[in-house]
């Protein structure tokens, strides 16, 4: 007969028993995600983090920015009146890991790029209060002063791909001079356009002779929310 | 372990029949309101399962009796307070800049809209009221770098100035040190000329060399006497308004490095109305003209 007992007193079967139950709840909620169809929107626009956006990002995720931004845009009024279209899953399907985020003291950024300029979030990142005089977040001054060893990025971008990020053998071959060609004014962007269209080009922190975790930052934020063009995207495609 | 119930003497309760160490447990049972309510809830649960999208299957899922869709419900409560907003907001788009200006009623929506969108889009570089900060000019003055009149402030907020936008306003101050067109000494001579232009040159001799060097490199963009030139967005020099600020050492960073503010454009963020609103609300700040 069964008996509690029997259970409770051998671990190997409580662990397994406990397991398959866990496993259960994971199946129904986990497996269905990545079947049904509609989960990931299919709009177009979406592309890998150029490799200069990819290291903002992981400064980002390095100062907890999480912890009081989100990057997620819900579908209701006020949110959309205020921050632009709802976020897609589409929009965060090559984030590993997203940044939802589920604090804002801060306001949302999933459609920050393009807001303000880069001069404006260096002044803001260096000194909130510069510019926003009632700001309670914190100042960030050292990234200006820290420099990016980006030496490692191409073995980043090819462990970023083993998780689903399709970078290709080019990007991954051009990674470490693509970094210096988008914050360089000057440089010739066109193959590097190619493979991450509207990607921000520019001296980011002001200064093109020094690659800093600024340049990074700054480049991150002005891609966020900006790679689908919402004017493209039909009712269908968002149905869920 | 023995499993023998037994009744508590104290309690009157039956224990649970488990034993560890000597311990043993009531077998209180639970109170009933506390049971009915689970029991509620559970039904509840089956009603949500029923009505709202709930089950998964394999390459779609239950929609639930209802079909709600939040994004659905988003798009009618969209439509919903445009409804509401349309008798104005209509208006706002047929008319023109100078009839909402003349229009006391258009008037007096488009400044609280465009109060609300400034508070959210622009006051981060032009401050609250448009009282503008270094770097970021001041909205509420009568000193306009590209224009102050209805279309000149609707273009600027449109495409932007130096932004990414194909019909942005632009134009670059060269960088006269950092680029080598001008020696330290005579950048220093054309700030005094500078200073001068607002009566506070701190040395006359530098400030009469001043004037050579600013015919020379300056006065194609800023005019002959500093007056600025808005086709260029070239601030006035001479009506002691500054951007950058107008103390020497400012003046001769921005002759030597520039600065060329950049505005983002708006065209593709904002809605046609709003962006109406703010021009009307920016032009009456203090400094329409
Ligand atoms: C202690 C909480 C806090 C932290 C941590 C924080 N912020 Fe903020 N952030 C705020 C607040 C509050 C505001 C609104 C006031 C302002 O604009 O400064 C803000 C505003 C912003 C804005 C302007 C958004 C807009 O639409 O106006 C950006 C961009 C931003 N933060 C980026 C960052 C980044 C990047 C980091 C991490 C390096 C970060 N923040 C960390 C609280 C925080
Ligand atoms: C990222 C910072 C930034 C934001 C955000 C911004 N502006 Fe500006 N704006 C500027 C700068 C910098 C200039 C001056 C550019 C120059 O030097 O020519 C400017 C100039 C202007 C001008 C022209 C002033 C003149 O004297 O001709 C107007 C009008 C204006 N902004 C309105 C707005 C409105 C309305 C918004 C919000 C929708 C806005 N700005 C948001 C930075 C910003
Ligand atoms: C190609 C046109 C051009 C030329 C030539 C030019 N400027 Fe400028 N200048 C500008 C523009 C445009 C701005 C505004 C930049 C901005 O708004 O960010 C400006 C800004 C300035 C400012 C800052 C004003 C403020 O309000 O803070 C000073 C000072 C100045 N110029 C001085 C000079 C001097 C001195 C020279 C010659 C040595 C010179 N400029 C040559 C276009 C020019």
């Amino acid at each position: 007969m069964f008996s509690h007992a029997k259970i409770e007193t051998n671990t190997a079967l409580l662990l397994v028993l406990a397991l398959l139950t866990v496993a259960i709840g994971g199946i129904v909620e986990i497996i269905p995600l990545y079947t049904i169809e509609t989960t990931i929107e299919r709009v177009q626009g979406v592309r890998p983090y150029s490799p200069l956006e990819l290291v903002g990002r992981n400064i980002y995720i390095r100062e907890g920015c999480y912890l009081c931004h989100s990057q997620q845009i819900h579908p209701f009024r006020d949110e959309v009146e205020r921050y632009g279209h709802y976020s897609l899953a589409a929009e965060s399907m090559y984030d590993h890991p997203f940044q939802w985020g589920s604090k804002r003291t801060g306001p949302d950024l999933a459609r920050v790029g393009g807001k303000y300029s880069n001069e404006w979030h260096v002044a803001h990142m260096v000194q909130p209060r510069s510019v926003v005089p009632e700001s309670i977040m914190p100042g960030y001054p050292f990234l200006l002063d820290r420099t990016v060893n980006a030496s490692d990025i191409a073995q980043h971008l090819r462990a970023v791909r083993k998780v689903g990020v399709p970078y290709t053998d080019e990007m991954i071959e051009n990674a470490r001079a693509d970094i210096d060609v988008q914050q360089n004014p000057d440089a010739d962007t066109t193959d590097f356009a190619k493979r991450y269209p509207k990607a921000v080009v520019g001296a980011f922190d002001g200064n093109p002779a020094r690659l800093t975790e600024m340049d990074a930052l700054v480049a991150y934020l002005q891609v966020l929310g900006t790679m689908v063009d919402f004017s493209a995207v039909t009712p269908q495609q968002l149905k869920q | 372990m023995p499993t023998k119930i037994e009744k508590d003497s104290v309690t009157g309760q039956n224990t649970t029949g488990h034993e560890w160490d000597g311990i043993k447990e009531l077998n209180t049972p639970l109170p009933t309101w506390w049971l009915y309510v689970l029991y509620a809830t559970v039904l509840w649960s089956i009603g949500q399962f029923v009505l709202y999208p709930s089950i998964p299957g394999v390459r779609t899922y239950f929609s639930g009796v209802l079909g709600y869709s939040a994004r659905e419900e988003l798009v009618q409560k969209m439509q919903a307070a445009a409804d509401q907003k349309a008798p104005f907001l209509d208006r706002i788009r047929q008319a023109s800049l100078a009839d909402i200006r003349k229009t006391p009623e258009l008037l007096g929506y488009a400044v609280a809209g465009g109060r609300v969108a400034f508070a959210e889009n622009c006051a981060g570089c032009h401050q609250s009221g448009g009282a503008g900060a270094k770097g970021y000019p001041s909205l509420a003055d009568d000193e306009w770098l590209w224009g102050g009149n209805l279309a000149e402030i609707e273009r600027t907020i449109r495409y932007g100035i130096r932004s990414a936008h194909p019909d942005s306003r632009t134009s670059l101050m060269p960088r006269f040190g950092l680029d080598g067109v001008l020696e330290r000494d005579k950048i220093d001579d054309a700030a005094e000329f500078v200073l001068s232009l607002s009566n506070r040159a701190t040395n006359a001799d530098a400030a009469k060399r001043g004037a050579t060097v600013y015919a020379e490199n300056c006065a194609a963009c800023h005019g002959n006497a500093g007056a600025g030139q808005r086709e260029l967005g070239a601030p006035n020099l001479a009506d002691g308004i500054w951007i950058y600020g107008g103390d020497k050492a400012s003046i001769v960073k921005v002759i030597a490095e520039s600065r060329n503010g950049v505005m983002p454009a708006w065209t593709d963020r904002l809605d046609p109305a709003v962006i109406k609103m703010l021009t009307v609300y920016v032009h009456a700040l203090g400094g329409g003209e």
